[in-house]
This record gives structure tokens, sequence and C-alpha cells, in this order.
């Protein structure tokens, strides 16, 4: 009697289980500095990492994933686009972990609650990119907001303390308007689930007011996380004020993930509404790389000047997504991966040239590093170029894909923009490089000369060179992953 | 006589209006705070009552997330004002000057 009222949904854990490896060792590694405070940082560092590892290897396991589109009744889906923004999302997590090890080391901050944090941001970033139901989309963001804006705060700096209050109140304000957006989306449809939202809205049975007013507030939810302008005030004071490690970790990984998230919304639910959203995503994506690149020219400060790149940068990405499909799919995340690998390696040079703590991130602080020293000069100038676009690097490859798909989609003034804002953008790079190498250095302040971390910078160098040249190793991976199943 | 679900859909538009302009003048960390609680729960009222409509029970179950993402919200937001408190002797944001361009 009782039985017929409990029929619930068959429970398969499989398509969620990188979460769940990495929520256990965050756990664990949470419990084991509580309990043991003498336990080394550097076990820490190799139990998340190990964790990182184990998740990666559960999500290459899903690769070839033949059960349902959707499980846990609709929440999670099972897409290789998934694995592979997971996959991205999980080396820049060991990126930040390394980063982070060595510099709350030498700034004499070292606190064990790092680690437990981004691996739970990192969870809450995984989760988001696989998410196939609105709530989960919610939860998920918030999960990994959460988690960030302590992380941004950990450091007793008073512009880290800043910075950390700024982001909460703009994120929570950001967040309000999000979850407003899913209401309206429920209100629309009578469902917070994608595909039943995008059923919904193909069958005209939905409300269509409030469906354009769903996408709206989606809109802005999601502008604030990818810092697309007019919702990017908090960027450059975040991305100032926060540890180094933790600005590397988040610039690259809430991006990924938030636009992860974003495309899937975009391209699953409100597919039926495509011809509506375009204009809006075409607008801000204009907005976007103008600003972006013409503030940057403006900073004195390194950070501040990464912080409003990777604004023009967001906007770069959206570009792509204009173009609705595979080919503009596949473009922007060959994009995400190309920025997550110059945006760590720029910040950990940063990171290494500050030496202590936060200490020299001026412009001026740069001049004459090429004399103090030759491979961190060469390995920002890469980035730098990078960053401009500037071949033989992933970002040009990058570029040329985003602007393809975009000019395929007939969206060609759009692009125009794009290469214009791109050639701004140039000047602001080369400024550094300039700095570097033909002015006479103003005090003789050394370096970072610690030898792993130039190491661990030297990875995602030569990652940008080798997506740079041979880009055909990674295309053909996204190409497949591209297709959104649901 | 039943009270039309309209009505409830408009107040929470405007309460979720007063939360908005609250956290765009206000000056207190605190009272911004506040005025974003005040949007979440104009969210809420918003999705009980299209449960109502749509009469299922998506929308209250969603509303109880958003509770329970409050809370926690409020536990890791009081504590980062409490320390900028400690640390500046002021919850008002324009003090909170450090990082300008």
């Amino acid at each position: 009697m009782l039985a017929q009222f409990l029929i619930h949904p068959p429970i398969q854990l499989g398509p969620i289980g990188p979460e769940l490896v990495l929520t256990g060792t965050a756990i664990v590694v949470l419990l084991g500095a509580a309990f043991n405070p003498r336990i080394g940082h550097s076990t820490l560092l190799l139990v998340s990492l190990l964790g990182l590892a184990g998740a990666a290897l559960v999500s290459i396991g899903l690769w070839d994933w033949g059960g349902e589109l959707t499980v846990l009744a609709g929440m999670v889906a099972t897409d290789r686009f998934a694995v592979v923004a997971r996959l991205i999302l999980l080396g820049i997590a060991a990126m930040g972990l390394v980063y982070g090890y060595h510099y709350f080391r030498r700034s004499g901050e070292a606190r064990a609650e790092f680690y437990p944090l981004v691996l739970f941001a990192t969870a809450g970033m995984t989760l988001i990119a696989a998410a196939a139901d609105l709530i989960l989309v919610f939860l998920a963001l918030e999960i990994l907001s959460l988690s960030l804006y302590v992380l941004t705060g950990i450091s007793a700096r008073l512009s880290s303390v800043e910075g950390s209050m700024k982001y909460f109140l703009l994120g929570a304000f950001s967040s309000a308007f999000f979850l407003y957006g899913v209401a309206m989306a429920y209100g629309a449809t009578g469902s917070t689930r994608l595909s039943a939202i995008a059923h919904a809205l193909a069958g005209q049975t939905g409300s269509l007011g409030l469906a354009l007013a769903a996408v709206a507030f989606l809109g802005i939810g999601f502008g604030f996380k990818v810092a697309a302008v007019p919702f990017h005030m908090w960027t450059p004071d975040v991305y100032q004020g926060a540890p180094t490690p933790v600005t590397a970790f988040m610039a690259a990984g809430t991006k990924v993930a938030a636009f992860a998230a974003l495309i899937r919304v975009l391209e699953t639910s409100f597919q039926p509404l495509t011809l509506d959203w375009t204009p809006l995503v075409w607008t801000i994506a204009a907005v976007t790389v103008v600003a972006g690149s013409l503030i940057a020219i403006a900073q004195t400060d390194i950070k501040r000047m990464l912080a409003y790149s990777s604004i023009a940068h967001a906007g770069f990405v959206l570009i792509a997504l204009t173009a609705a499909g595979q080919d503009g799919i596949s473009a922007a995340l060959f994009y995400l991966l190309a920025y997550a690998l110059m945006v760590l390696g720029a910040f950990g040079v940063v990171m290494l040239v500050s030496a202590r703590g936060e200490g020299r991130t001026s412009l001026a602080s740069y001049a004459g590093l090429y004399r103090r020293s030759r491979l961190l000069a060469g390995l920002l100038t890469l980035f730098l170029l990078s960053l401009a676009g500037i071949p033989p690097t992933a970002g040009f490859i990058a570029k040329v894909n985003v602007f393809r798909a975009a000019v395929a989609a007939g969206h060609w003034p759009l692009v125009l923009v794009g290469v214009l804002a791109s050639v701004v953008a140039a000047f602001f790079y080369i400024r550094v490089m300039v700095l570097m190498y033909m002015q006479e250095p103003q005090d003789d302040a050394e370096p970072d000369r610690s030898p792993w971390p130039r190491v661990a910078v030297a990875v995602p160098a030569v990652l940008t060179l080798l997506f740079g040249v041979f880009p055909g190793i990674v295309l053909g991976v996204l190409d497949k992953a591209a297709i959104l199943r649901w | 006589m039943k009270t039309p679900i309209s009505y409830f859909v408009v107040l929470s538009a405007v309460l979720f209006a007063i939360g908005s302009v609250g956290v765009l003048v206000r000056k207190n960390a605190l009272v911004i705070f506040m005025s974003v609680e005040l949007q979440l729960n104009a969210v809420n009222l918003a999705l009980v009552a299209f449960s109502r409509l749509h009469g299922n029970l998506n929308g209250q179950v969603l509303a109880f997330f958003s509770m329970v993402v409050a809370a926690a919200e409020v536990v890791v937001g009081l504590a980062i004002i409490v320390n900028v408190y400690r640390r500046m002797h002021t919850a008002n944001v324009d003090d909170a000057s450090l990082l300008r361009w």
C-alpha cells in the first residue's frame, strides 16, 4: 500500500562521481587539518591534488557514457560537453592549489582552509558545467561563489578584506537576479528542467513575456559571473584585492564554469528563443570587448590591467555565443581553454615577480624585468602575446575560431568590432613588453627564484605554444564535445 | 473569493524592486545585505505563487532551496562584514575605497 507512494526515480551516482570525489577529498582535508593542526601543508596539497586527479579520472570515464541523457530526475547532464568543461576546471584548480601552496608559504599566511575551499569551489564549478536543471545551476553557482568570497578575503591585508566585501555584496545581488530569472522561467513554463522549458517554449505553451523576462534576469546573473559590461564593476577590485593565486584560480575557473552554464542554458532551454536573445548577446559582446580594452589602457597596476583584459576576453567568448550551434560552442570551448592557460600563466608570473605577498604589482615594477630574470620576462611575453592574440600562440587560434564562427553565422559587424578592440588591446599588452625589455630597472628587488613554482608556470606556457602550433590535437576532442545532449 | 495569482506576482515584483533600490542607494553594508535578503524573499513569494498557478510542487521545493542558500549566504556574509568592521571600524561601503583605479 505504502510502496506505491514511494516511487522514486532511479539513483545513478556515476555522472556526479567527479563532484563526489571532490567534496569527499575536501571534507577529508578539512577534518585532517582540524584534528591535526600540525599537519604539513605539503601533505594537504598532495591529498588535494590526488583528489583532483581522481575526479579527472572519473570524468574521463564518463566520456563514453551510454546511459540516459540526464540522470537524478533530470538534474545532471551526462554529455561530453560536461566532461571537457570538468577536465579544464580540474586543471585550473590544480594550478591554483600549487600556486597557493607556494604563495602562502612565502607570505607567511599559510592556512589549511585554503585547500578545502578551493576543492569546494571546484566542485561547484564542475557541477554547474553538468547542471541540466535551473535549481542545480543556482545551487552550484552559490557553492562556487560562497567559497570564492571566503577565498578572496583569506589574507589579512586590508585590500583583500575590502575586495571580499565588494565581491560578496555584488555577488549576492547578482544571485538574487539569477534566482528571480529562475522563478520567471518556472512561471513561464511550469518546470525548471532545461529540456522541459525548451519543450514548453517550442510548443508555445508557455508565457512568452515571462520567458523573455527570464532570459533578461538570467542574463544579468550570468553577466555578473562572467564579468560582462555593464556588470563588471566588481572584477578589477576583486582581482586586485584577492591574493594572486586566488585571483588566478577564480579568473580562470569562474569564467569557464559560468560560460559552460550560460552556453547550456541558452542553447538548450532557451534555444526556441534564439532569435530573441541573440541581439542581446550581440550588444553585450560588443560593449564588453570595447569597454574592457579601452579601460585597460588607463591602468597602472598589472592585476587591474589583467582584470580589464579578462573582461574583454569575456566579450570574445560572447561573440562565439552569437554563433549558435556546434561551431559556436566548439569555438567558445577552445577560447575558454586558451584563456584559462594564459590567465593562469600571467597571474603566475605576477605572483613570482611580487616575490612575497602583493608588494610589487604596479606596472613600474616590471621595468627592466628582463635584466633581473630572463625566464620570467620571457614567460610573461608569451602569455601577453597569447592574450593579445598574436601567433604562434593558442590565443591567436582561439580568436580566429571565434571570428570564423561568428562570420559564418552572419555577424560580421560584431567581428569587425572585435578585431578593432583586439588592436586597441594589443597596445597595453605590448606596453608591458616595452617596459620589461627596454627600460632600466627602478630598484634592485629580486623576483622569486624558487624552482618549483617556475616549473608550474612553465606548464601553461608549454600548452599555450603547443595548442597554438598544433591546435588539431584538442580541436577534434572539442568538436565532439560541442554537442549538447538533453 | 480567491485572490488571483497575479496579485502575488505583482507584489513580489514590487518587493524585488524595493530590494534592488535598497542595494543601489544605501551605504551601510548590513542594510545592503538586508536589501538582498528582501530580494530573495520576493523571489520565494513568486515561486510559491507560480507553484500554485501550475499546480505542481517544483516552485515550493525551489523556495526551500533558496532559503537554505540564503541562510548559508548570511553565515558567510556576516562573517565578511564583521571582518571588515574589525579592520576598518566602519561598515560604510563608501569608506572602503582602497581599491580604486
